[in-house]
């Protein structure tokens, strides 16, 4: 098990790295930084002392460990785009998307395993038959398809819920703005969630039903019923516990990816999120928002995907006897 | 793999496994006809478009905002899916708009299958480090969903391209990002077919009577592992349109002066407040019926293709 677990963390630690190193040749080869920080007029002579001085003529490895160094502390330098602190940029939209993401993961996980219960136990009858081929809609529709359409019918015809932005926000001690304590906020939050979710829950829907169905034919469910087992108990109790393993794992690792589509879903909906800032960023060449970007969500994905690993080693013990039996 | 012994090559499309499952898939044929009339109409837009949206002296900002079907108040000029904000066709622009999609589609596919096909075959032939290496690189890439790698790789060829040549580009920019962030899949279905091809006995045979890597890969093994590969270029194909639809509305495609169906759909939702509604709706249809299309035309291929399932 400590084997186990210190082998995944330095595999981690190997692929920060990596990302680290990509996002410093970003930063560092990618347009020169000297242009995009001094006007036209600036002699030659002043540019090689400005390099100079910000240390662009060391060796690689010296300029390398620098910016390990200053990522560490969270410094990655100045937009080029909105010349602030690109960490201060990000810790401003963090809490939005953070939050965008949390409401769409969360409703995705309950939705999504009541759905794929309720199609699993009724496989015959008009209501199924309708969640499951919505779910076929929902997989092939594209993110921003979706969300105009969430736009057209609910804040256009209907006029029920607003169609961009984040409504009210209150600002908590800590610097946190948060958009759940004010109605509007609340309503905002409700159509990028869906939009953002939806992939997501019927992912989840599609795999309850099909894990559920497997155990359902096992020999164990057959023998609770035959013990008298009320069918509640043998339907929450024996069934789905034994499907929700896989489906922590995929939950876990789809977070990953909603946080990597609220690019999309913030575009939409205007949302004043790290996606947003992004995208925007991509489209000015700002790199130096591009690279902290990428350090933030390799981060993000490295360690959800540590903790799912870990977790799923220590819910199934199954798969210790097996992977210890693969790997030695 | 010789055509001059059998009589009659149309005879042998005709009368094979495959081309049975799909004569007897009714929605394999509804989607291979779909796809096939888009693919034809966006091939031969230039002579079926009512109107080129490319050539500005034909176009007339009075024509702007026509609805479908009714003649526009000023000029009397009236188009059969209505026009879009500048006065341009919106069928002409539909119609050149899923040439870009189709060309940025086909294109990224193809380069995402190259790449992987021969990672994946070296890969596994080679084994020790080299695949090691290459597979690696595979788990942290798939880690990441590919959407993100491509607006990445996207915004670096952007920062090394010059202002004045980013819009020329940007197809050929759009065509590499995309492709590179989806080789993985193929590499891994080669590089796992690779491996158990490698220790059958006719590649030993082959090895044993000199013939020399590259030729056992590209003559022997390559043309076994292809059905695997052409399920999975046929659903890429999919995600292909699909991503570049999204990076298209994303702002970061191809530029708006040649506007593919992602770009059309971004020129649309900024009008669906005020009521302009076919600006949006005709392209989203397009690109839905397209991607929907193709997507089960891969699924049955993936069945037909499956000898379990037979």
């Amino acid at each position: 098990m400590l084997a186990f677990i210190i082998r995944r963390v330095v595999q981690s630690a190997i692929v920060m790295l990596v990302v680290a190193l990509v996002a410093f040749a970003l930063f560092r080869y990618v347009g020169d930084p000297i242009n995009s920080m001094v006007g036209q007029e600036t002699s030659l002579a002043d540019r090689e002392a400005l390099r100079t001085r910000l240390g662009l003529n060391d060796p690689f490895v010296i300029q390398f460990g620098r910016f390990v160094g200053n990522a560490l502390q969270g410094n990655f330098g100045i937009s080029y785009r909105l010349q602030q602190p690109v960490m201060e940029l990000i810790l401003q939209r963090l809490p939005a998307t953070l939050e965008l993401a949390l409401v769409s993961g969360l409703a995705a996980f309950i939705l999504g395993v009541s759905a794929g219960v309720y199609t699993a136990l009724n496989r015959r009858g008009v209501i199924p038959s309708a969640i499951m081929a919505a779910s076929l809609i929902g997989v092939s529709l594209p993110t921003f398809l979706i969300g105009i359409l969430l736009i057209w019918l609910f804040a256009v015809e209907l006029q029920w819920l607003p169609s961009f932005g984040r409504g009210d926000t209150v600002t908590l001690p800590g610097g946190w703005v948060t958009g759940f304590l004010t109605s509007s906020g609340r309503q905002s939050l409700i159509l990028p969630a869906i939009t953002l979710g939806l992939f997501q829950m019927t992912l989840i829907m599609r795999l309850v039903r099909a894990e559920m169905l497997e155990v359902l034919r096992t020999d164990y469910i057959k023998f609770a019923r035959a013990r008298g087992l009320p069918n509640r108990t043998v339907h929450f109790g024996h069934a789905l516990k034994n499907t929700l393993v896989p489906v922590i794992t995929i939950t876990g690792l789809q977070l990953g990816a909603i946080i990597a589509f609220a690019i999309i879903t913030e575009t939409v909906f205007q949302w004043p999120g790290v996606g947003a800032l992004f995208i925007n960023s991509v489209r000015a060449v700002d790199v130096p928002v591009m690279a902290a970007y990428l350090v933030l969500i390799a981060l993000i994905f490295v360690i959800i995907n540590l903790i799912v690993d870990l977790l799923y080693y220590a819910v199934d013990p199954r798969l210790r006897v097996e992977r210890s039996a693969a790997r030695h | 793999m010789s055509d001059t012994r059998t009589p009659g090559r149309l005879f042998r499309m005709w009368d094979n496994d495959i081309a049975y499952s799909f004569r007897k898939s009714p929605l394999a044929i509804v989607s291979g006809v779909v796809a096939l009339v888009i693919v034809l109409a966006a091939v031969f837009a230039p002579l079926i478009a009512p109107t080129n949206p490319y050539d500005p002296s034909g176009l007339n900002l009075m024509d702007g905002f026509t609805p479908p079907m009714a003649p526009n108040a000023f000029t009397g000029n009236s188009f059969v899916l209505g026009a879009d904000n500048q006065g341009r066709d919106v069928l002409s622009t539909i119609l050149y708009g899923a040439r870009i999609s189709l060309f940025v589609g086909f294109s990224a596919v193809l380069f995402a299958m190259v790449l992987g096909i021969v990672a994946g075959l070296v890969a596994g032939y080679r084994g020790g480090w080299v695949d090691a290496v290459l597979m690696r690189i595979a788990d942290v890439q798939l880690s990441f969903p590919s959407i993100l790698i491509a607006l990445l790789i996207f915004g670096v060829a952007r920062g090394f391209i010059p202002p004045s040549q980013r819009e020329t580009m940007a197809i050929w920019v759009l065509i590499v990002a995309i492709g590179l962030s989806d080789w993985v899949q193929f590499a891994r279905v080669v590089r796992g077919a690779t491996m158990v091809e490698k220790s059958k006995e006719y590649v030993q045979a082959a090895r044993v009577i000199g013939v020399s890597p590259a030729r056992i890969l590209l003559r022997h093994v390559l043309p076994n592992v292809m059905g695997p590969v052409l399920v999975i270029g046929t659903i890429g194909l999919a995600l292909a349109i699909i991503a570049e639809a999204t990076l298209s509305f994303l702002g970061v495609g191809v530029p708006p002066t040649q506007p593919s169906l992602g770009t059309l759909i971004r020129i649309g939702q900024q009008y669906l407040f005020s009521g302009e509604w076919w600006i949006l709706l005709f392209p989203a249809l397009t690109l839905l019926a397209l991607a929907l299309a193709v997507n089960l035309l891969g699924d049955w291929l993936r069945d037909a293709l499956n000898p379990r399932l037979r």
